[in-house]
């Protein structure tokens, strides 16, 4: 890994916000606070509603910010990747001396330094307008959040690697990927609250473990380390999974001679 | 010495031969045209040396080394420049430069850009957003790029097309400066066969994938009888296999 190459892709995408973007700041701002007190006026309204004693604006708010930390992780990343293919740039930058290994490094870093901006910006909104603060889970925060990041960007490769296959005409489709995991992922209701059949898809995904064990660790206070290990297991193990299915994929796009192909 | 080595270079795309069985080598500090007409295999043989479509047979090395082994390496000394690719319109032309003397690890980036950008005249394009640019504007910026890491080899693919006369003229002495000065190796393809003569020391000229003739566009005038490269470009691209 060459770090000045690194910061090449990393400046290379940070230029896009010196002042001449605003949808871009949106997403970083606006979507996500809309989407937080969408959810939290509705918990609000869930509380008064009196129905026993958990704190469901903890349950609630916690699964929608934990949530938009694995959306925003495979958006940034996706959106990283597709910035240069959308710009017929691909070419140019992979006849660099540059590695698939720094390109993906470059883009978690980027989603890291987004999802850091974006989360300070939801917990503060949800302290002020809710009383919320995410750390009544503790310490336990960051394990959990590191474990989304990862599966986030998990879906993001995967995603990347179809779209460099298929080219942009399959985007939509790889968009859809991420609204499948969020029912399977148990984010606002306990894994047994979805149909038998279904549960053995929704205990493979990492993100389960996670939800799972916030709702445990907001309702009992201790941390579950079985279940981030479990997690923390699977995302290693998707890692190496899509890292290999990237680079097949890429393999075959340069036998197939579509890499020119995929900008277009 | 030989900067670039193809040996039975052949590329199959499904049961489509698009290259067949080419072999050459290429000089340090030569200019070579790489002739044929559309769809001979031109593009698909430079984008095979830059490592971009993969051969389906065949051995491609640089400076004595093997391509697919020693990548990095190689391509930190080469560039390339085309129309086909773009640089991204919403970052300025500096920011773009940047970029990419970033990835090729330049040491000065700032000053080497602007050391270029005099040579290409693009000095007062810097600031502006590359969106803006004009056809052949974006022509001189995608050539200083292909620059900016002081290639030893430069692969152009129809890098030329849409410049206007007098930005062709200083672009072909441009090349033939930094052939002189700084003994760079390039590899180039055009249709403009008045250009041709007046860069290229060699033609290499394909059909249908493989290689039909291979000389100085004098001796290739003279065995064909012909008084200019346009005439032999006829001959050879209608002759029978
Ligand atoms: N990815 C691909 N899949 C299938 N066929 C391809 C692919 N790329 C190129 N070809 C075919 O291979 C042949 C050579 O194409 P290539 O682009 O190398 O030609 P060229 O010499 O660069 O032509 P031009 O002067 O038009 O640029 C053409 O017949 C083309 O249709
Ligand atoms: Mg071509």
């Amino acid at each position: 890994m060459n770090s000045g190459r690194i910061k090449a892709i990393v400046m290379r995408h940070l230029y896009l916000y010196k002042g001449r973007s605003l949808p871009r700041f949106m997403d970083i701002f606006f979507w996500p606070v809309m989407t937080l007190l969408t959810w939290g006026f509705f918990s609000v309204y869930l509380g008064k509603l009196n129905l026993g004693n958990i704190n469901i604006i903890s349950v609630l708010l916690g699964a929608v910010v934990f949530w938009e930390i694995v959306q925003m992780s495979q958006q940034a990343v996706s959106v990283y990747f597709l910035e240069d293919v959308w710009e017929k740039n691909f070419l140019n930058i992979f006849v660099t001396p540059l590695t698939l290994g720094e390109f993906f490094a470059a883009t978690a870093i980027l989603a890291i330094i987004k999802i850091i901006i974006t989360a300070a910006v939801l917990l503060t909104v949800a302290y002020f307008s809710y009383h919320y603060s995410i750390f009544t889970l503790g310490f336990a925060v960051i394990p959990y959040a590191l474990n989304l990041f990862i599966f986030g960007m998990v879906i993001a490769i995967f995603i990347n690697a179809i779209i460099l296959r298929f080219g942009t005409s399959a985007q939509v489709l790889a968009f859809g990927v991420i609204l499948i995991l969020q029912p399977l992922s148990a984010v606002f209701y306990p894994v047994t609250a979805l149909p038998s059949f279904i549960q053995p898809i929704s205990r493979i995904l990492p993100t389960t473990y996670v939800f799972e064990a916030m709702r445990a660790t907001l309702a009992g206070g201790v941390f579950d380390t079985t279940s981030f290990l479990l997690a923390l297991g699977l995302n290693i193990f998707y890692f190496i999974v899509v890292c290999f299915f990237f680079s097949t994929m890429f393999k075959i796009v340069k036998r197939k001679g579509i890499l020119l192909k995929v900008q277009n | 010495m030989n900067v670039i080595e193809v040996k039975n270079l052949t590329k199959d795309f499904g049961d489509f031969r698009a290259v067949n069985d080419l072999s050459f080598s290429i000089e340090e500090g030569k200019i070579t045209a790489l002739l044929g007409p559309n769809g001979a295999g031109k593009t698909t043989t430079i984008q095979m040396l830059l490592d971009i479509i993969t051969p389906t047979s065949g051995s491609i090395s640089f400076f004595g080394k093997d391509l697919h082994t020693n990548k990095e390496e190689i391509l930190s000394k080469v560039n390339f420049s085309s129309p086909y690719v773009a640089l991204p319109s919403n970052l300025t032309v500096m920011e773009n430069l940047l970029t990419f003397a970033r990835l090729y690890g330049v040491k000065k980036p700032k000053q080497k850009i602007e050391e270029l950008a005099d040579f290409f005249e693009i000095r007062n394009l810097l600031p502006r957003m590359t969106t803006s640019l004009s056809t052949g504007q974006l022509t001189r910026v995608n050539l200083t790029k292909a620059f900016v890491n002081d290639p030893k080899v430069l692969l152009l693919d129809e890098a030329t097309a849409s410049l206007d006369p007098y930005i062709a003229d200083k672009t072909l002495t441009v090349l033939e400066r930094m052939q002189k000065e700084r003994k760079v190796t390039i590899l180039y393809t055009s249709h403009n066969m008045a250009e041709i003569e007046r860069l290229c020391d060699r033609v290499i000229f394909i059909n249908k994938g493989t290689l039909r003739d291979d000389g100085t566009p004098q001796e290739l005038m003279s065995k064909f009888g012909h008084k200019d490269l346009n005439d032999v470009f006829i001959s050879i691209a209608t002759e029978e296999e």
